[in-house]
């Protein structure tokens, strides 16, 4: 079984969000980065199949030459290779990304049994690269995923919805993304750090293109900040919350 | 003419469709409406009174539950024809999904959870990113502007209007298009009663509360309040409660008219999910806790005291 996990660099921000003078990025210089949350239930989920299934498990990333580090981390999870495709630093709309993301998949040599995405990015959240990635493969995709197995090259898996759990099947070569929950990814252990220091990370160049979906500036959203008004301290605050719930109409 | 994809689970409307329909209007062009699957077509009445005259019903036998793919090529063909400015839906993660289809089908861009749109070449969005934290004004090229609107930023106003005129129409379906498709549900995690997004009232419980046995206190007061528990995504990784109750980013957004947050700091991504609220109650013990600057009303003291002594006032009150 061969597996492929796509990851984002992305910075690990706190609680408050700076941007640069130009208002077109965070500021990251005092941040670290890693990779969106999801992500790393997908990289867990692909050593998991190739542990009990044989394999491979290749990562592939599309972002600055920095994001290696990123590789390198998940490659000590137990991953055999990464390609990283090297963009001029500026982020690429999702068509491009998923474009270029395309290319990659075809012209590597394996022809992967199962791709998976994290659900959604942390920084930009555009909800369709994986969606345009399985149309130009021709592949069936599973969004959301939360608990998957595969079993006679079917993915077979649940999606959590406010009204329960949702189950859907779907035979391979395909597409999942996964959710946080999905499992508990592990931590690398100090041989496999070793190891992922002398595993292959192909550099490829990417093209960028004119992006259709074109950032002009951030701007930091507005917080209500008004202030809680304090009613109290311990069980002294409960009449008061009382009378607010009567005006408000809670009871 | 604005064309919006209106959810609905087996004609069961998904209410944040309302405010797409809203947020259409208010472009100044007329809206029709799209469901797929015949059981939407029971949302004429609705739709109508939210300002559609017309409403697309993809009709077709391999659509009989969520079936993504399938609404993109659906969407597809009713663009193709009635060739709309805009097609809009709800940012939920539905709404997201099928758009996002129809944008691979048609390769055109998309812009997911804007709170503010302006029509014209090329088209301006405002959307939010990091889990709403930030702004991006984003330019779309292409001469149909596909979007979804951000989860609470347009509040649902009604027009009284009469019932939408019923168009039923069976999309060219290939087979790739319910390769993946609903195939059994389990309603095992839900409560059978009031769902997080409909709630009007949510008395949620994050790592504060201790464990799962914590949380009959928090139960108790939600349906003292006829509301329902939730919980932030602390509470769901340690196994205390499904991740059905989880409100945030990675779980569930909601706006309910009371939400009460007992024991949750507010990480970005919890904040993200419940900041719409129309008022705010948090009980924590930490007078510095980064929930409080989106609060209304706080407690500053122990959930374990506050909470009992709460339901047992509230009772008195109640008589």
């Amino acid at each position: 079984m061969d597996v492929l996990v796509c990851l984002k660099r992305v910075p690990l921000a706190g609680g408050t969000l700076i941007l640069t003078p130009d208002s077109r990025d965070i500021e990251t210089k005092h941040l670290g980065f890693g990779i969106s949350p999801h992500e790393e239930n997908a990289v867990e989920a692909g050593v998991q199949l190739v542990e009990q299934m044989g394999g491979t498990l290749t990562l592939l990333t599309l972002g600055p030459s920095d994001a290696e580090e990123q590789l390198r981390s998940q490659l000590a999870i137990g991953a055999t290779r990464a390609v990283l495709l090297e963009t001029d630093g500026q982020e690429w709309d999702p068509q491009g990304t998923a474009a270029a993301l395309v290319d990659a998949i075809n012209a590597e040599e394996t022809k992967f049994d199962l791709i998976i995405f994290g659900a959604e990015s942390a920084d930009s959240a555009g909800y369709q690269i994986h969606i345009r990635v399985a149309h130009a493969l021709n592949r069936p995709i599973i969004t959301n995923v939360k608990s998957m197995k595969v079993e006679n090259g079917v993915a077979v898996c649940d999606r959590v919805v406010a009204t329960g759990r949702e189950h859907y099947e779907v035979a391979l070569p395909a597409i999942v993304t996964v959710r946080d929950g999905l499992n508990i990814p592990r931590y690398p252990s100090v041989p496999g750090r070793m190891q992922a220091r002398k595993k292959p990370v192909d550099m490829k160049k990417a093209e960028a293109r004119v992006p259709k979906l074109e950032k002009v500036n951030l701007a930091l959203a507005p917080s209500k900040s008004k202030g809680a008004e304090v009613l109290g301290k311990g069980v002294e605050g409960v009449d008061a919350l009382v009378d607010v719930l009567k005006k408000i109409g809670a009871f | 003419m604005i064309l919006v994809l209106v959810d609905h689970d087996r004609g069961e409307l998904d209410q944040l469709s309302l405010r797409a329909l809203t947020a259409a209007r208010k472009l100044g062009q007329d809206v029709e409406a799209v469901v797929i699957g015949k059981e939407g077509a029971a949302l004429a009445g609705i739709v109508g009174e939210y300002g559609a005259k017309l409403l697309h019903v993809a009709s077709h036998a391999n659509i009989t539950d969520y079936t993504p793919m399938a609404s993109g090529r659906a969407l597809k063909d009713l663009v193709e024809k009635l060739k709309p400015a805009a097609v809009l839906a709800a940012g939920s993660p539905r709404g997201n999904e099928q758009l996002a289809h129809l944008a691979a089908f048609l390769d055109l861009p998309m812009a997911a959870e804007c709170s503010e749109i302006t029509l014209g070449a090329p088209h301006h969005v405002l959307r939010a990113r990091w889990a709403g934290n930030l702004i991006e004004s984003a330019n779309v090229h292409a001469e149909l502007l596909i979007a979804t609107i951000l989860a609470f930023s347009t509040e649902p106003e009604s027009v009284n209007g009469n019932a939408a005129v019923v168009n039923e129409f069976e999309p060219a379906l290939q087979p790739q298009d319910y390769a993946v498709k609903v195939l059994s549900r389990d309603a095992g995690e839900s409560k059978g009663g009031v769902t997080l997004t409909d709630a009007k009232v949510i008395v949620s419980g994050g790592r504060g509360v201790g464990g799962p046995e914590g949380f009959g206190q928090i139960e108790e007061l939600a349906s003292l309040l006829g509301g329902t528990v939730g919980c932030s995504r602390v509470v769901t990784s340690s196994g205390w409660r499904p991740h059905a109750e989880q409100v945030g980013q990675t779980g569930t957004k909601v706006a309910p008219d009371l939400y009460i947050a007992a024991g949750i700091s507010g990480a970005m991504q919890h904040i993200a999910g419940m900041k719409n609220s129309k008022t705010i109650v948090v009980i924590n013990t930490d007078p510095e806790a980064p929930i409080l600057g989106y609060a209304d009303y706080a407690i500053i003291g122990d959930l374990h005291q506050v909470i009992p002594a709460l339901t047992s006032a509230i009772r008195q009150a109640k008589g």
